[in-house]
């Protein structure tokens, strides 16, 4: 019966979709004959299109809500305990029940390592963690040697998205505040190398930091601001922000050069040697490697210190967290300033690669694809967000034969991304702490006060 | 006295919330705040904590081991360093947190480490990241709900999430727990070893309690002393026996034509 409904209402929706889409998929007219072309033939391509398209969307959505709500039919699990105990509990029981797994945090990925035999506390295993960090240490270092010098380019330019939205995700992903003006610091980075180098001949390795600290600056500048904005007001203040630094850098003609940019910028060197074009690709992929790699080494501290959880708290309920004595205050102020270091070393690498940059490099437009790789990656999951930083990149890069549609394929996996995985392709979860044994509780403990 | 609060008004434009109410609190007693809807308890519960400045008034302090301190108009993370801590009349925990992490947060403003010590985890930043787990995990068993430790916040019953609340708020080493309505939303059975919670933390924890309540059997159980405030002012003040036959209250609570 269902399929049957289904199969109708895919059938209603083709015709619709014919109906929408004749006048400019069947009707052309010819202005040079002044005759009207009739390519019925599109039609037909249209009716079985939406029509399959449909039934497809009809089945995942189906899918998707067998999988979704309560879903203890995987006997295998602990089941959802936690829901099931009495609302009610003495005080004097104290310790008595066993830890329980907290199920409710499976995603799909736990989801799909279990049916292998897996979990997440699989990969943390130093037997299983340090090859597969090795492999892919590897994978990343033979790279620029096995590919082709394109290849390696559009990866220097994902790594240097991922540092980004690694760094985004600390002000979005950890303390919750919706920044639009990412792009801006950015800038500021790639503008500070291009115009020491410029001007005063600064070389990259002593621009990276300066890059860092100026950026740096700035985050404290707007965060000073707009410490008392949450949501909406934050995201249009930041978005303003970002645009006055851009329009700064188009009519301060006579420091930034205006809109027509700073040319030949230098490459990084490697202690004073001299490199062909090759030569110095391969470098930049692996000083973007480097500091990629030193970004999630410090997120993932920052993340499980007492820093990330001030973020994490001050993004859920920022009164809360202020009664109950976190500094809001400094927990912004140092979110802010993080994120924007990230954005001035990835702002430098930028300024050395490209070795030519100007003002419409760091239109709003980027900030909102930072922005799209971080939700789409997941919000504060690290893996995600690299993941959605990848896929953001390198996704554009391959659909070029598509040409054209490129964008609007684009667009279309992103609306579908945002349907069935709206938590973001890896989804975030608490960390656990493990207790020390002593501190398991055993049955008819007392409490150890 | 522990808590010293004097003349502290509250103004909303041209609307009083809190009008001129002193309140003092001694140590290690249970004193209750009551009053009907509206009547400005939980402003001026905010007055004291910090979440607003009073218009007019001053709060006062004096730790059990200190001196007086001044502490009208500090910002509230401040005054809870200072050892006053609260719950909120709505749940207001981290939903989206563990429930250690939630206790975590509580402890927060006892912890020293910066953005370096997260980064070089050095031995000090480590060690006292391990204190934390294990003391948040001690507060956690003593309120009783260890059992949910490692689940999310926003998944636990009801009466576990006031619990959680009170573990947090513990976790901040008050001198002072200030409880906005605790027992709100609980059945009978969940009231009563609220109760027993609350008479626990004086007597283990040393702590004075100020709280304030609708659940007049509780109140009447617990207080040592109860405040009455109605539109704002401060209506009646005594011991139980007294506000349960105190004409004044009868009529706040009751209106005007019901004789007592």
């Amino acid at each position: 019966m269902d399929t049957l409904r289904e199969i109708r209402r895919s059938a209603l929706l083709a015709a619709w979709f014919m109906v929408l889409t004749f006048p400019i998929m069947v009707i052309r007219v010819n202005t040079i004959t002044n005759t009207i072309e009739w390519r019925w033939e599109r039609l037909i391509l249209i009716s079985v299109g939406s029509f399959v398209g449909s039934l497809v969307w009809n089945y995942f959505q189906r899918r998707k809500r067998a999988q979704g709500g309560p879903r203890p039919q995987t006997a295998d699990l602990p089941a959802d305990l936690p829901a099931d105990l009495p609302a009610e509990l003495p005080a004097t029981d104290i310790g008595s029940a066993p830890l329980t797994p907290p199920v409710e945090q499976r995603t799909w990925v736990d989801r799909g390592l279990a049916r292998v035999g897996m979990s997440r506390a699989t990969f943390r295993k130093p037997a299983v963690a340090v090859p597969l960090i090795v492999a892919a240490l590897g994978v990343a270092i033979a790279y620029p040697l096995v590919t082709s010098l394109y290849q390696t380019n559009i990866m220097v330019s994902a790594l240097i998205y991922v540092m980004l939205a690694l760094g985004l995700n600390i002000v979005i992903g950890l303390g919750g505040m919706l920044h639009l003006g990412y792009a801006a610091f950015y800038a500021v980075g790639a503008y500070t190398y291009a115009l020491l180098n410029h001007y005063f001949d600064v070389g990259f390795w002593v621009a990276l930091p300066i890059g860092a600290a100026v950026s740096m600056l700035f985050g404290i500048l707007l965060a000073i601001p707009v410490l008392r904005l949450r949501g909406d007001y934050l995201a249009i203040v930041t978005l303003g922000f970002a645009e006055i630094v851009r329009i700064v850098l188009t009519n301060w003609s006579s420091l930034t050069l205006g809109p027509s940019g700073i040319r030949s910028i230098n490459r990084p060197t490697f202690f004073g040697l001299s490199l062909s074009l090759s030569q110095s690709i391969n470098l930049t992929y692996f000083i973007a490697l480097g500091l990629v790699i030193i970004t999630i080494f410090v997120v993932y501290r920052l993340e499980n210190s007492r820093i990330g959880r001030q973020l994490v708290a001050m993004g859920e309920d920022d009164i809360a967290a202020r009664a109950m004595g976190v500094d809001t205050v400094r927990a912004k102020l140092t979110a802010f300033a993080l994120g924007a270091v990230w954005a001035g070393l990835a702002g430098v690498l930028f300024a050395s690669r490209t070795t030519f940059i100007n003002p419409e490099s760091f239109r709003v437009w980027e900030s909102v694809l930072i922005l799209s790789m971080v939700v789409l990656g997941g919000m504060g999951s690290i893996p995600g967000v690299i993941l959605g930083a990848l896929l953001l990149i390198l996704l554009p890069e391959y659909l070029r034969p598509l040409s054209q549609y490129r964008l609007l394929v684009f667009g279309a996996l992103l609306v579908i991304m945002m349907v069935f995985k709206p938590a973001g392709l890896i989804p975030k979860r608490r960390r656990l702490y493990r207790l020390q044994p002593e501190e398991i509780p055993v049955p008819d403990a007392g409490g150890d006060s | 006295m522990i808590l010293d609060a004097r003349g502290v008004s509250m103004d909303f434009g041209g609307l009083r919330a809190v009008d001129r109410v002193d309140i003092t609190i001694n140590e290690g007693e249970i004193v209750a705040l009551i009053g009907p809807n509206g009547a400005g308890k939980t402003t001026f519960f905010n007055c004291v904590t910090g979440m607003y400045v009073p218009t007019e008034g001053t709060v006062t302090i004096q730790p059990p081991s200190g001196s007086v301190q001044d502490i009208t108009g500090l910002k509230p993370n401040r005054i809870a360093e200072r050892g006053l801590a609260r719950t909120f009349q709505n749940i207001r925990l981290f939903p989206n947190m563990t429930v250690l992490e939630n206790v975590m947060i509580g402890r927060d403003c006892r912890l020293r480490s910066g953005v370096f010590g997260a980064i070089f985890r050095d031995p000090r930043t480590r060690a006292e990241e391990e204190q934390v787990i294990h003391d948040s995990y001690t507060i956690l068993r003593k309120i009783g709900i260890d059992r949910y430790v490692n689940d999310l916040a926003k998944n636990l019953p009801y009466g576990a999430q006031r619990r959680l609340e009170i573990a947090r708020a513990l976790a901040t080493e008050p001198f002072l727990l200030l409880l906005d309505e605790p027992a709100a939303g609980m059945n009978p059975q969940e009231t009563r070893s609220l109760d027993e919670l609350i008479l626990r933390l004086r007597s283990e924890e040393g702590l004075t309690v100020f709280l304030i309540e609708h659940d007049m059997s509780l109140v009447m159980r617990l207080s040592e002393r109860i405040y009455v405030m109605d539109y704002g002012k401060l209506i009646a003040h005594g011991a139980p026996q007294e506000i349960k036959n105190d004409p004044v209250v009868i009529k706040a609570y009751l209106g005007e034509d019901v004789s007592a």
